[in-house]
């Protein structure tokens, strides 16, 4: 089992460190000069050359790459030239509302998904399946962005329950978490509803019958148990592309996270602060397979115990 | 002991007789598909998508870019079934139009991915060995994104417009196609390999192409349905975030990140262009699903 | 005194395919005396597993058992309610089956998969369960009770694990025990132990067995009735020495000649041509008539009855007069 956690943790580190040259090697692959594009087209030569200064671009590559792993380790960033503030101070207060709509929206996600899949699956064939499998294919074919609309069309400004934006009270997260989370949610449906029929199907829920059990006990203590195994690692790697996901959901309710940064920030030409939420981003993917990763390794006692 | 052993005999002539007819095996999955009502309906709609995507500009009520400033944010009337903007332009009109657009940066990047995918993962399949590590150690990359940032990325470094969107889009599809038909490769490859062994004078790359590569288009042909339907969404989120066409095309996500700012007084121009990605996307996603089930044996 | 446990009649079971309602299981009537072992034996796809999981009504949701009578104990279990029946399953009736490795749940350990059968019919406290557990698994000759308890099924061997499956089956002192090919999926050597323990155990608590399988030796070795099945139907009844020494029915007699012997100095192993129908397509008359090297016209048109031979012989064919060995 020390071993499973070992190679898992190992195999991440040469990916992370590539992620970061990638992320790193983004500002070189602008077509045109970057540092031209944020002094701005009627910049002077000298102007354009401080902001190259700044940008650190005069330096060889290999000095650049340096410094930049150099400020990843001690939290230098850089500045973001739209604000003159550093990166970090950009990013920060941005974090909260990001990571608390994500959270949000990864639980509601979650336990409307699997219990629509295992409902489905337990009514296999039956109207309950079909209903959930529409609920479950439109979840994750309508637009994101659109039914963040739509939402804020029907209950803010028609019914005035909830506001239109913002994150003043508990009720601002309702609708972008709503928004956010319809897509996993369908995810989660249809892949609790297959695993669901195939671990019924499974020789010992027969058993489980056989000893006199009561349905429901046989469906959740045998056949859901064993299935949730599966259906972590799916919801895990959902979850992780949710921090990222949240860019719709923010540009749509105008929430000050770290999605709408990213995009402010492509359209401002801030590459740094760009160059960090990437990085930001891809490590927190990464790191949350992994997690999802050796959890599957806890669970699934054929692993532990070999 | 009590099995019959001329069992074996029997199923001997059995597979005989069921040597390759390709003619009745499209035949026989065309009459399984026919009976999935939902995938047929869905096949309908794109079929009709597509031609409008087509003829649309010569069959639509008004010209897209027809401005009345009379009828300026206008709900749907008997005029204009689904409104008008705010430059009064016929919704619909635009919208229909605007299908070439939306559709056809979907499908292209779609193939360009599918394709780029495809190879990749049959020369890593096939070949193996370092080529192999290095596709997929590339592929790892990508895969360390997810995909809308991913398709973000790109546009931050190449800048908007509809074919940096479409570039975008087709970059992540790229390694979720070379990792299904690299194993695909390699489970066919397993299964050729003592034929090749023996059949000298083949070259590699006949093989690949000639062999290799129809084994693997079952596999295939489900996820590029789907595909399609995530690349739709995925252009027109970035249209709507401002990556992507200019405001002015008919765009649908264009469109619906125009409407958006006329969400209290004209709610008809999110609400349209809004469900039609949603069910063009829905039915590609319910063709992908027919697709799937008419072609597991499983199920049949 | 023979006490009659189990008395299954015209037993018909149906399931759905493609729209049609087939027939796996046609008017089939058989019973079983307490501390008997009764063998029910065919071909794979002959009816004997959906006979048996109609007994325990833990047939699939297509399936439906149309007609006859299953009584147990004297009760109706085919008019029992769910509640009713999950009362009898485990405690009056329990089952084991083939492939033990994947009967128990592969992600809970045994302890808590016996305890759950344990308290499931008995009002025990948690260490009561326990020790019971323990006991059982002693009980069916497992050496280390306490490390299995604390095991995973993957941990055990496949004997061990049908052991285990044994001692869940039995944790609840049932009177009818269901063996479904149980030793199909095991060594040799270890068939024959757990052949042995089945034997204990019907010794020792005059369990009634109804033992399932395609094995005739097995069945030579247990048994003291066999039911031969065919296509869903009953073709043979019989003691098992008088079954062997002098069976009646041609599909009988083909199964036990294709019986490999010792020193027999055969070169080719005797069998019986074609194979089984399927269920959809019947043919008319015997069912057996297509592959019966002494079919006559009458076997392809008119379905013979099931005769009594002798009192205690049964046989469904139109000539076992004149086919039939004599013992």
């Amino acid at each position: 089992m020390g071993k499973y956690f070992c190679k898992r943790v190992v195999s991440a580190i040469p990916l992370l460190l590539v992620i970061s040259f990638v992320v790193f090697m983004f500002i070189h692959m602008i077509p045109g000069d970057p540092a031209r594009m944020i002094a701005g087209q009627d910049a002077t030569k000298e102007d354009v050359e401080v902001v190259r200064e700044q940008l650190g671009l005069n330096d060889p590559l290999l000095v650049q790459y340096g410094n930049y792993m150099k400020g990843l380790f001690t939290g230098d960033l850089g500045d973001s030239v739209k604000n003159g503030k550093t990166v970090v101070e950009t990013i920060a207060p941005r974090m909260k509302p990001t990571i608390m709509l994500t959270i949000s929206a990864m639980i509601w996600a979650t336990i409307i998904g699997i219990a629509l899949g295992i409902i489905s699956a337990v009514f296999h064939g039956r109207s309950l399946d079909y209903i959930g499998m529409i609920i479950a294919i439109s979840g994750i074919s309508v637009p994101s962005f659109w039914l963040g609309l739509e939402l804020i069309q029907g209950f803010s400004v028609a019914l005035n329950w909830l506001p239109t934006g913002g994150l003043d009270s508990w009720q601002s997260y309702i609708l972008p978490s709503l928004t956010m989370g319809a897509g996993i949610m369908a995810v989660l449906g249809r892949f609790t509803r297959s695993t669901m029929l195939e671990t019924m199907r499974e020789d010992y829920v027969r058993t489980a019958r056989a000893k006199g059990l009561k349905e429901t006990l046989v469906v959740m203590r045998h056949a859901f148990k064993n299935s949730l195994i599966e259906i972590i690692t799916v919801a895990g790697l959902q979850i992780g592309g949710l921090l990222s996901g949240s860019v719709m959901a923010e540009t749509v309710f105008s929430i000050p996270g770290l999605g709408r940064l990213l995009v402010d920030s492509i359209n401002f030409r801030d590459y740094k602060v760009v160059q960090a939420l990437l990085l930001f981003f891809a490590a927190e993917y990464i790191v949350i397979n992994l997690i999802v990763d050796v959890l599957y390794g806890v669970i699934n006692p054929k692993i532990r115990y070999n | 002991m009590a099995q019959t052993n001329t069992n074996l005999d029997q199923n001997k002539f059995a597979a005989a007789e069921e040597l390759p007819k390709a003619q009745s095996k499209v035949k026989e999955f065309t009459k399984k598909f026919m009976k999935r009502k939902t995938a047929v309906v869905s096949l309908i709609f794109i079929l009709f998508i597509i031609l409008m995507a087509i003829i649309a500009p010569f069959v639509v009520p008004y010209a897209p870019d027809q401005p009345d400033y009379t009828a300026l944010l206008q709900g749907p009337s008997a005029a204009h079934i689904w409104g008008t903007d705010e430059f009064g332009q016929d919704v619909f009109s635009r919208l229909m139009v605007g299908s070439r657009l939306s559709l056809s940066c979907a499908l292209i990047a779609t193939v360009i991915g599918t394709a780029g995918g495809v190879v990749l993962g049959l020369i890593a399949g096939f070949y193996g060995g370092f080529v192999d590590s290095l596709i997929m150690r590339c592929c790892d990359v990508l895969f360390a994104f997810p995909d809308i940032l991913l398709a973000i990325a790109v546009v931050a470094i190449i800048g908007p417009g509809m074919v940096n969107v479409m570039i975008a889009v087709a970059v992540f599809t790229v390694p979720s196609f070379a990792r299904i038909i690299r194993s695909a490769t390699i489970s066919v490859k397993q299964s050729l390999y003592v034929e090749v062994a023996r059949s000298l004078g083949c070259k590699n790359s006949r093989i690949l192409f000639v062999h290799v590569f129809p084994g693997t288009i079952q596999s295939m042909i489900v996820n590029f349905t789907m595909r399609i339907g995530t690349a739709i969404l995925a252009a027109s989120s970035l249209s709507f975030l401002g990556f992507g066409a200019n405001v002015t095309e008919p765009d649908w996500g264009a469109m619906l990140s125009l409407g958006r700012n006329y969400l209290n007084t004209a709610p008809h121009m999110v609400l349209f262009p809004g469900i039609l990605i949603f069910l063009t996307v829905l039915a590609f996603n319910l063709l992908g699903d027919g697709l799937r089930d008419t072609l597991d044996p499983k199920m049949n | 005194m023979a006490e009659k446990l189990l008395e299954v009649k015209n037993l018909r079971t149906e399931f759905k395919r493609d729209k049609t309602w087939v027939t796996a299981v046609n008017n089939v009537s058989f019973s079983i005396n307490r501390g008997e072992i009764l063998g029910l034996v065919g071909e794979s796809g002959c009816g004997k597993s959906v006979t048996s999981l109609s007994v325990m009504r833990l047939l699939a949701r297509n399936s439906k058992i149309s007609n006859g009578e299953v009584i147990l104990n004297g009760t109706d279990l085919l008019k029992e309610d769910k509640k009713g029946m999950r009362n009898i399953r485990g405690r009056e009736v329990a089952m084991i089956f083939q492939e033990p490795m994947n009967s128990l749940n592969p992600c809970m350990k045994i302890e808590k998969q016996l305890t759950e059968a344990i308290l499931l019919h008995n009002d025990f406290s948690k260490e009561q369960a326990h020790q019971r557990a323990f006991d059982v698994l002693k009980s069916v000759g497992i050496p280390e009770p306490e490390m299995t308890l604390k095991s995973y099924p993957h941990q055990l061997s496949g004997g061990m694990c049908q052991r285990v499956m044994i001692a869940m089956a039995m944790s609840c002192e049932p009177e009818l025990l269901i063996a479904d090919e149980p030793t199909t999926a095991l060594d040799v050597t270890i068939q024959a132990q757990i052949l042995e323990l089945m034997e204990e155990i019907r010794e020792k608590k005059n369990t009634g067995i109804l033992m399932i399988t395609h094995d005739l030796g097995v069945v030579a070795e247990m048994c003291s009735r066999v039911v031969v099945m065919y296509a869903g139907r009953i073709v043979e009844e019989a003691p098992v020495k008088e079954l062997f020494a002098a069976p009646k029915h041609p599909y009988t007699q083909g199964l036990i000649a294709s019986v490999p012997k010792l020193g027999s100095g055969v070169e080719s192993l005797p069998s019986i041509p074609g194979s089984v129908p399927d269920l959809s397509v019947m043919p008319k008359g015997c069912k057996f008539a297509p592959r019966c090297k002494y079919a006559t016209d009458i076997c392809r048109e008119k379905e013979p009855e099931l005769e009594v031979v002798n009192g205690i012989h049964k046989c469904r064919c139109h000539h076992f007069k004149e086919l039939g060995k004599e013992a």
